[in-house]
């Protein structure tokens, strides 16, 4: 086929000079698309490391100049929004409920638009949880019932009514559905498992405790629940039994707590003391993790879908992304206006976050700032995944950490953030002080972790 | 090639009965030495990515039938079972570096990692020598009757033997009266740059002999060099460095560039280095035009010049036998090397960075590993060689006055005879092998010649590198590319894998460079002050008293454990004494026999 390699006998020599024919490198016809012969023979490619690493550093300036998260705010609501729910089949359908505009709205997310609203409640709607087959929803509220609505629109002429109106004796504050079965658990001054069929509970525990602020379902172990209560403690429950498990009990009281959906021993709970705690279920004497970087109360947290991030709301008007084995916040979103964000939820597509906040607006943000959204051309996606292992490669070298870690933040945060830290450094400076001119092993060196939990109960 | 797959296969019922014998197939062994021998042989050479397992039990034969000897219904063995194997000197091609040391305290994390990554560069190692089994060109070479010097062949002769667009590679361009030339090939071979010492430049495409522009500046010219593509090119002309397009117009002329005598286009830093006859190394970055560090090397007038392809650090030969290393990061020169007697006449470093080759006015050429910076091997040319060039696949070429010589193999054997010479009609002024083509460029006082060496160019390009057949979109692209991935002139060190490597800065070393990017000492204790009292307690001794409380705070832990630990041992040597001379003084019972 080529006629380059010709060795040639005459003048009782052998002699091969290079000649290439040009048809095996030049396309064809201006229809083809370019030749491109490859080597890949490291002498031919010098400065690969630095080249390399310009390219990461490349990637990582563009990773910031694309991160543009904030995609739509969805308003409508007429005060803020306290509670959000997701579909658990539909992936653009989503509920939300608000403090005493005293609706429930159910959203469209691809068209950013409003499907149907409801008057549910009198006063706020505390709690909502769509059911395991998403034909039907369910809402608690300040007027002591609970209400199971269809998620179909009543028809024409028909009037909007709930399907079932259970009248509880006390407020209800939270509330969830069983995964498998038609069962779920309400929390208020205790904590009742109903069932569907039935208008009075299955199931009360206590503990003497007055309040519980949000219960949830284990998603694997279906029969197990956690609740937050507001004597500072968690406490687990198994379904099956009359008594609670164990509980354990904080220097601070925790708001919400959600379980990992892909591991489910554990759960991360939100707390008021700013932090975020992700305990494993079966040794609840010290987290497994604390999660710091919010500088006000965290109020509401949700898993990933993957189970390997969550997001946190706070008191402090910004949203957080934790990885889950993580001490610091990998994101944080904020806008000029959103203020005290109440409730957050990820989708369960794992692109984007909802967060409902006190100024009546729901927002959608992506859960990966500088995704590029919408289908990918595969030489697209084969160049983002290069990119992005070039960036994990290079992760640590300073310039490129220092760009990829850079997070504007709202000047009052930034000082509060400031403020903390010379706070936390102070404290330990003078325990240290202390440990130092006490007699040795009369002040023992305590760990973050163990810090903040007061005691186990079983 | 055998492998053990076959030995076994060969035992099987098909054979036995020995119905029908099937024509002898070139990779079968003849039949009479059939056993393990030859796989051994093999081995050697050859990594075999899965050694066949011995069939175990006839449960699983049905699984394990592919991977041993593939039977097929007409009862046939595959007679290459297993995958592919690998030649083991193209693997080691491949190979960046070795496997880390595994220690036993490193967290388990971490050994996970470093596993997952090595499994992962072997594969990519591996799937790069199966390429290149794939490449499609092979090198040229030369070889003469037995006995008959292959530097007695002359071009007409290798031309006339070669097909004729390989032997149109020879020609002489016939240039006498600008003369003597230097000249420059552009990164894809394709683009030859010339120019006459007397202000004539010519830019041509000398495949297809086209003149893409010829002008003459009316000044002297000391070189030329193409910069990062064939759009552009440097002159250094008598005063001034300028820059011209393709066609011939003058785009800069830099005034902070003066008398440059010698210039190297270092093409991933888009810088261009220039040594001038007032002794400054200047770095220009041709990207933005900006003047990137200028270096008083304070050695003289500079012309030897050239760059080392695998770091781009910089080469000057000196009028005192020394040659430089030089990197724009730094005032001084990394390393000096006395290499010559006499003054270094020229200097040229190999494309994988390990060897340079010099030649001096002492008429030796020599080699040096410019990693261990050692002498290799020594020659002494008669004629001493004026100008040195050395081609992608290590050829080196040597002028002496009008004798172009190429050596083969200077740094692995001691070579004894030139692998080809030839004579030009003038003295030598300029060398430059042709990449990725087997033709090495001569200029000299009667012009420009375009000499045949076979062997001397890598035979297959990369085409997103260099690619010599490259359209002028495919040019548009790659330059927006290489742009993208400048590197920066910081990155230039002696070793380019620097980068990658963990910074293990004691930390002293740390500490001191902190306080000198600071200007002070961030953890010094501050001095202790007491406080001013008053009623007389600030008195003198007061204050010592006061000062003595807290002085050596931090150390007094340590020594008070210290002196504890000596009080310990000295009460257990006192006590292992006193039961020693207890021992001593008692007497036993058979001590009474004792004188």
């Amino acid at each position: 086929m080529t006629p380059l390699s010709i060795p040639s006998f005459s003048y009782q020599m052998k002699v091969k000079v290079l000649s290439r024919n040009p048809d095996d490198y030049v396309r064809e016809t201006k229809l083809d698309i370019q030749r491109v012969p490859r080597n890949y023979d490291p002498t031919l490619h010098p400065f690969e490391l630095s080249r390399e690493y310009t390219r990461a550093l490349n990637a990582t300036k563009l990773e910031r100049v694309f991160a543009k998260p904030f995609l739509a705010s969805l308003d409508g609501h007429r005060d803020g929004v306290n509670c959000m729910a997701k579909h658990t089949k539909s992936l653009s359908t989503f509920l939300s409920g608000s403090c005493d505009g005293e609706v429930a709205i159910m959203w469209n997310l691809t068209k950013h638009e409003c499907v149907r609203t409801l008057q549910a409640h009198e006063g706020f709607v505390r709690g909502m949880v769509v059911r395991y087959c998403g034909t039907s929803f369910f809402t608690v509220g300040d007027d002591k019932t609970i209400k199971q609505w269809k998620m179909e629109a009543p028809g024409y002429g028909e009037e909007e009514e709930p399907l079932n109106t259970i009248l509880g004796k006390t407020v209800f504050t939270g509330l969830d559905h069983h995964w498998q079965e038609g069962v779920f658990a309400t929390c208020g001054q205790q904590v009742d498992i109903w069932d569907e069929q039935r208008s009075s509970p299955i199931r009360s525990f206590t503990w003497g405790v007055e309040s519980f602020s949000s219960i949830r379902f284990n998603p694997v172990e279906t029969e197990i629940l956690a609740s937050c209560a507001s004597d500072r403690s968690i406490v687990l429950y198994d379904m099956r039994e009359s008594a609670p498990l164990k509980k354990v009990i904080m220097t601070m009281r925790s708001n919400t707590l959600c379980w990992n959906p892909m591991e489910a021993y554990y759960f991360t709970c939100s707390n008021e003391d700013y932090n975020l705690y992700t305990y494993d279920m079966r040794y609840l004497d010290q987290p497994v993790t604390v999660h710091m970087d919010h500088v006000s109360a965290v109020l509401d947290v949700d898993y990933s879908p993957t189970g390997r991030e969550f997001v946190s709301a706070s008191f402090d008007k910004t949203i957080r992304i934790f990885p889950k084995d993580v001490g610091h916040s990998r994101e944080v979103y904020h806008t000029k206006r959103m203020q005290h964000v109440i409730c957050v939820k990820w989708s369960s597509d794992n692109k984007y976050v909802l967060s409902g906040s006190d100024e009546m607006n729901i927002r959608l943000w992506k859960a990966y700032a500088a995704e590029k959204l919408g289908v990918l051309a595969p030489r697209e996606r084969q160049a983002i995944n290069y990119n992005q292992k070039l960036k994990e490669k290079f992760q640590h070298h300073p310039q490129i950490r220092r760009i990829s870690h850079h997070r504007h933040l709202p000047k009052s945060i930034y000082h509060q953030t400031k403020e903390l830290r010379i706070m936390k450094e102070a404290r330990r400076r003078k325990e240290r002080n202390v440990r130092k001119h006490s007699r040795p092993g009369t002040v023992p060196v305590v760990s973050e972790k163990e810090k903040h939990v007061v005691t186990v109960v079983k | 090639m055998a492998s053990a797959g076959e030995a076994n296969v060969s035992v099987s019922h098909v054979e036995k009965k020995e119905k029908k014998q099937t024509p002898a197939r070139y990779w079968k062994e003849p039949r009479g030495e059939k056993d393990g021998n030859d796989h051994e042989e093999d081995g050697g050479k050859t990594l075999h990515q899965e050694e066949p397992r011995p069939q175990t039990t006839k449960k699983r034969k049905q699984d394990e039938s592919p991977a041993v000897g593939k039977k097929f219904i007409s009862g046939k063995s595959d007679p290459f079972p297993g995958q592919a194997p690998i030649p083991e000197d193209r693997v080691q091609k491949f190979k960046r570096k070795d496997k880390t040391k595994k220690h036993r305290r490193q967290h388990y994390k971490l050994k996970a990692m470093i596993t997952c990554s090595e499994e992962v560069s072997e594969m990519a190692q591996k799937q790069a020598a199966k390429f290149d089994l794939l490449l499609p060109e092979d090198a040229g070479f030369l070889e003469g009757e037995e006995e008959e010097d292959t530097c007695l062949i002359s071009q007409e002769d290798i031309a006339d033997a070669v097909d004729i667009t390989a032997g149109a590679k020879y020609f002489n361009l016939k240039l006498s009266q600008f003369g003597p030339y230097r000249l420059d090939y552009s990164r894809t071979g394709r683009h030859l740059l010339l120019g006459g010492r007397r202000g004539h430049v010519a830019c041509v495409d000398w495949l297809s002999k086209q003149l893409m522009c010829e002008i003459n500046v009316m000044e002297t010219v000391n070189d030329v060099k193409w910069l990062h593509s064939e759009a552009m090119y440097a002159v250094a002309q008598k005063k001034w460095l300028y820059i011209y397009d393709s066609n011939g117009i003058e785009l800069h002329c830099i005034r902070k560039f003066n008398d440059v005598l010698r210039m190297q286009y270092l093409p991933y830093h888009f810088l261009l280095a220039t040594a001038s006859a007032k002794s400054f190394l200047q770095y220009l970055d041709v990207s933005v035009g900006k003047e990137v560090a200028a270096i008083c090397t304070k050695t003289g007038r500079l012309d030897v010049m050239c760059q080392n392809p695998h770091n781009a650090i910089i080469h000057l030969g000196h009028p005192n036998g020394t040659v430089t290393l030089w990197s724009p990061n730094q005032k001084e020169a990394l390393v000096k090397m006395l290499c010559h007697q006499g003054a270094v006449r020229s200097v040229t470093v190999d494309k994988s960075g390990i060897y340079m080759v010099t030649s001096g006015m002492d008429k030796k050429l020599k080699v040096y590993d410019i990693r261990a910076l050692k002498p290799l091997k020594s020659y002494f040319l008669p004629a001493g060689a004026s100008c040195l060039s050395l081609s992608h696949r290590g050829l080196l070429s040597a002028a002496t006055g009008d004798i172009v010589q190429v050596y083969k193999d200077v740094w692995s054997t001691a070579a004894t005879k030139p692998y080809m010479a030839h004579r030009t009609r003038g003295a030598v002024w300029g060398l430059h092998f042709c990449p990725f083509e087997d033709v090495l460029g001569v200029g000299h006082g009667d012009g420009f010649t375009s000499m045949l060496v076979p062997g001397a160019g890598e035979p297959n390009f990369d085409g997103l590198d260099a690619n010599p057949y490259r359209s002028a979109k495919q040019r548009q692209e790659w330059e927006v590319k290489a742009l993208l991935e400048k590197i920066q002139p910081e990155l230039i060190t002696l070793d380019p894998n620097e980068l990658g490597q963990v910074d293990r800065a004691t930390f002293e070393q740390r500490h001191k460079d902190r306080v000198e990017a600071l200007g002070y000492d961030p953890l010094a204790q501050k001095r202790f002050i007491p406080k001013y009292k008053k009623k007389g307690r600030s008195s003198a001794g007061s204050i010592e008293r006061r000062k003595k409380q807290v002085a050596h705070e931090d150390q007094r832990d340590i020594i008070r454990q210290t002196v504890e630990d000596k009080v310990k041992m000295e009460k257990q040597r006192n006590e292992r004494e006193k039961k020693k001379a207890v021992l001593n003084s008692s007497r036993a019972a058979l001590d009474r026999f004792k004188k």
